[in-house]
């Protein structure tokens, strides 16, 4: 038995053909290694620092739980953590030989992770302990800074696959402690008195004999009222402040009947008991709590591992290499001075505007502007802060500081500063508005009515029709149906802000796209080669001349060679830049780049897609078209939301796709090109001020972020769930893109659920009124039918979503 | 029939116990994270650390004595 075992995890959970770290499909050839196959090297160093420190357990707790290691390098990235200034920033507590950190680390993802992040200390023997918050995705190590340094512990992390993200954010950290506790505590308290009071009042709903003994009933009334006290008080504070909060802004919303009810109920049963004339309604008003805060915290769900808040800071490093007398040693980015002098290493970004003093640089802006072609820039120039370098070192010269930058700019706009949720009225709190009004028309005209009659049934009847009215279960249809509906899309791979953005997306009659990165894939273009046949020796020599230059095109040239051959030696190689490269392979002279370079006129017409010409020994071969790749399911998605909704594109990027994009796009989609993230912002205003549209803006980097904010609701798009999006109201994954029309079709249904338990929770209300008026609400008719009520309507629309999901197929 | 009183109280202050219990648990935070406990809980210490395995003096094993199967 225990030899089958082991043999059964040698054997590991392996699917054929894929890395046994990482799970991914191995392209290219695998590499071999212990009888097992990796697709990297960076994959199989970790397997072999597990092995080697007997760790395997990882491998056997979920099937290839590593993270790709993938083109990922860091040399010397880390070499700011050295610094003793940056190491007080991020480090919780330093002292001596104890030292504590809490890192996020966004691609924690399962058991094996949890595993081995908290069994670091057998691979350091620095480490202490080390501890994973799995919904949060930190890490919290406690180690000796004596025996690894941080910048080790965190190259250690990085090594593995566990990468922590470190950002200017860090530097104003904020402690923020859970909101759920309080509401967890309320939750307690609520449920606390609800049972007690309910079992102490059972045998007054009976008839018991044994109540009439005065002595006990006086003992049980005081219990109970001292139960009722804090969820009165402690638990319904919520209520109270929103209640009044929106009272002061002049609108009654849906907390307003529920503060009178709640107000209503203790008072009204305080009264009773003290004036020895019933036995009150505790035991409704601890259920009514008790489901009200549940309902809360159903609605409250959040992905704590998500940001949807962020800004430039959570992109920008925290730090920066800055070159000073002679001496290269890593500044904070705030720190940064205009004049100083800073070095920047391939695929970091540049934090401030600059100029450059290296000869050549290649940006790739795609993030921040939209651009999908990485830009040359040569000596001198002037560079926006926030694009990458792409290729060898550069050296820039800080021109304006961080805080005043040409990107950072963009966040002093207004749609930054106003709150969102506050500028919109969503469906419960319209309806609350005229519920209110009929319940208070109702119970005045009741007191009215007995008056004459009974005085003191007045008051009671009164009473009665505020507490039967209380809209418990109304407002518990909303957070129970968006609360839910919340979670059917997130195991879907979109990620919601909060519950109200359903109610939001609901809403939507324009969707305004972004191209670059959102309805392209932002990591792969499309390349197609037009001419003659290219015989095998030329295609070998245009493989071995790509191969030399870090130029975008060709390095997306030459990766489509790399399977294919193997590179030969060049002789004499010159890369012109801005132009274009040329070399002689095996006596043949061959040349690529611009068409003037390479002297091909130019064929008419077809100027959509960037192209590389090639001229083998002077006589033009053919070129190669490089273009966006579209993602596979955008036909279909733009097919099915062009029947709901007024479709727009909006792009960074210059007009030589919009030939293609016509063709995708229905006739007369507006569509517009070379915009920067403030007329993208601009447009949405426009959009909603003049022509009074409700917008959705689907976009994926910090260009978009002016769009995102100022919109009714944005999405962000993902190709990687932990890795940084700009600040919106929901993120979607991008494998989910294609079924993006299936979620927003969901919220107009999610919005007419919510509708129908309305209405059950009317009828409710008319049956419970109809006693209230009567004068025959009676304690017990009161604790049945509020729970019955609540439960009726909680039931209903989490049934009724979960079907009407599973019909959609999105559940 | 005043002993009822009595046992009513004394029910009370035990259940008391219990929501004081639930305050410090959510006051301690172990409710800020529901998943990675239940997981936690799971793993074996060591698994596969045998008496005969030779380590070193960082913990680590030595070479060409890796653990028989």
């Amino acid at each position: 038995m225990k030899e089958e075992r082991v043999v059964q995890q040698d054997e590991g959970p392996v699917i054929p053909g894929h890395c046994y770290h990482c799970g991914d499909a191995c392209d290219q050839q695998p590499i071999q290694f212990d009888e097992k196959k990796f697709c990297c090297d960076g994959c199989k160093t970790v397997y072999s620092i597990l092995k080697e420190n007997d760790l395997c357990t990882y491998y056997d707790l979920d099937s290839n739980p590593g993270i790709t290691l993938k083109s990922k390098n860091f040399e010397d990235k880390y070499a700011y953590l050295d610094s003793e200034e940056i190491m007080r920033i991020i480090l919780d507590f330093l002292d001596g030989e104890r030292a504590k950190a809490t890192f996020f680390i966004p691609s924690i993802h399962c058991s094996s992770c949890i595993w081995l992040l908290e069994n670091l200390y057998k691979l350091q023997t620095g480490v202490k302990t080390s501890r994973v918050n799995f919904s949060k995705k930190e890490l919290q190590i406690d180690f000796n800074p004596a025996l690894i340094s941080l910048r080790q512990l965190v190259e250690l992390l990085a090594t593995l696959g566990y990468e922590p993200s470190i950002s200017l954010e860090d530097q104003d950290k904020k402690v923020q402690k859970s909101e759920n506790r309080g509401l967890f505590l309320r939750i307690g308290v609520a449920g606390f008195a609800f049972g007690n009071i309910m079992l102490l009042s059972f045998p007054e709903y009976f008839g018991f004999e044994g109540i009439q003994d005065g002595s006990i009933r006086w003992a049980i009334s005081i219990i109970n009222i001292l139960l009722a006290i804090p969820v009165a008080t402690y638990c319904s504070a919520y209520y109270y402040r929103s209640a009044w909060a929106g009272l002061r802004q002049g609108f009654i919303n849906i907390d307003v009947p529920i503060s009178l009810g709640i107000l209503a109920l203790f008072f009204r049963s305080l009264f009773e008991i003290l004036s020895q004339t019933g036995p009150g309604y505790f035991d409704s008003l601890a259920g009514l709590l008790f489901f009200l805060l549940t309902g809360r915290w159903f609605q409250s769900y959040t992905y704590q591992g998500l940001s949807f808040e962020r800004d430039y800071k959570s992109y920008f490093p925290l730090a920066v290499q800055r070159l000073q007398d002679g001496k290269i040693a890593p500044v904070t980015v705030r720190d940064l001075k205009k004049g100083d002098i800073i070095q920047l290493r391939n695929n970091e970004i540049i934090p401030a505007d600059c100029r450059l003093l290296s000869k050549e640089a290649h940006i790739d802006y795609s993030f921040v502007t939209g651009e999908s072609e990485s830009q040359l820039r040569v000596q001198n120039d002037f560079i926006y802060a926030g694009g990458r370098q792409k290729g060898e070192s550069i050296q820039l010269e800080v021109v304006k500081p961080v805080s005043q930058s040409y990107l950072t700019r963009l966040w002093n706009n207004e749609a930054f500063a106003s709150d969102k949720d506050s500028r919109y009225q969503n469906l419960i709190n319209t309806i609350s508005k005229y519920f209110t009004i009929v319940v208070l028309t109702l119970a005045l005209g009741g007191l009215a009515f007995w008056f004459t009659r009974d005085s003191g049934k007045a008051i009671q009847v009164f009473a009665a029709v505020l507490i039967v009215a209380c809209p418990c279960a109304l407002s518990m249809a909303t957070p129970y149906t968006l609360g839910n509906t919340m979670r059917i899309f997130g195991r879907r791979g979109f990620y919601l802000k909060n519950a109200q953005v359903i109610e939001k997306l609901s809403l939507i009659q324009d969707i305004v796209f972004d191209k670059t990165g959102t309805i392209t894939l932002s990591n792969e273009s499309e390349l197609r080669y037009e001419g003659d046949a290219l015989r095998d020796e030329d295609a070998v020599a245009l493989a071995s001349l790509t191969a030399n230059s870090i130029h975008p095109l060709s390095r997306r040239i030459a990766a489509s060679f790399r399977d294919k051959y193997q590179p030969q030696p060049v002789e004499s190689y010159e890369e012109t830049v801005g132009k274009g490269l040329s070399g002689r392979v095996k006596g043949k002279e061959y040349r690529l780049g611009s068409a003037t370079f390479t002297g091909v006129a130019l064929p008419p017409g077809d100027g959509q897609s960037s192209m590389v010409f090639i001229s083998i020994d002077g006589r033009p071969t053919g070129c190669f078209h490089i273009g966006n790749k579209y993602r596979d399911s955008l036909r279909n998605v733009v097919e099915r939301l062009s029947s709901a909704y007024t479709l727009t594109l909006l792009t960074g990027d210059s007009g030589r796709e919009e030939k293609n994009l016509r063709t995708i796009f229905p006739d007369g989609t507006a569509m517009k090109f070379d915009q920067k993230p403030e007329d993208k912002l601009l447009y949405i205003y426009n959009l909603q001020k003049e022509k009074q549209r409700r917008v959705l803006m689907v976009g994926d980097g910090l260009n978009d972020a002016g769009a995102l904010s100022q919109s009714d609701a944005g999405i962000s798009i993902t190709e990687d769930i932990s890795g940084f999006t700009p600040a919106s109201d929901a993120i979607l994954s991008a494998e989910s893109f294609h079924q993006l029309p299936d979620f927003l079709s969901f919220t107009g249904l999610a919005r007419k659920v919510i509708i129908s338990s309305f209405i059950i929770s009317f009828m409710y209300n008319i049956v419970g009124l109809s006693f209230a008026l009567a004068g025959l609400l009676t304690p017990l008719v009161a604790a049945i039918l509020m729970p019955l009520s609540s439960i009726t309507v909680v039931a209903f629309a989490t049934l009724s979503t979960n079907v009407l999901a599973r019909q959609r197929k999105i559940l | 029939m005043n002993v009822i009183i009595l046992l009513i109280i004394f029910s009370l202050i035990v259940a008391v116990v219990f929501l004081v219990a639930f305050f410090w648990a959510v006051r301690t935070g172990q409710y800020d994270d529901t998943y990675a406990p239940s997981v936690r809980i799971l793993f074996d210490d060591d698994k596969k650390s045998k008496p005969e395995d030779k380590r070193d003096d960082n913990g680590r094993l030595q070479e060409g004595e890796k653990p028989n199967p």
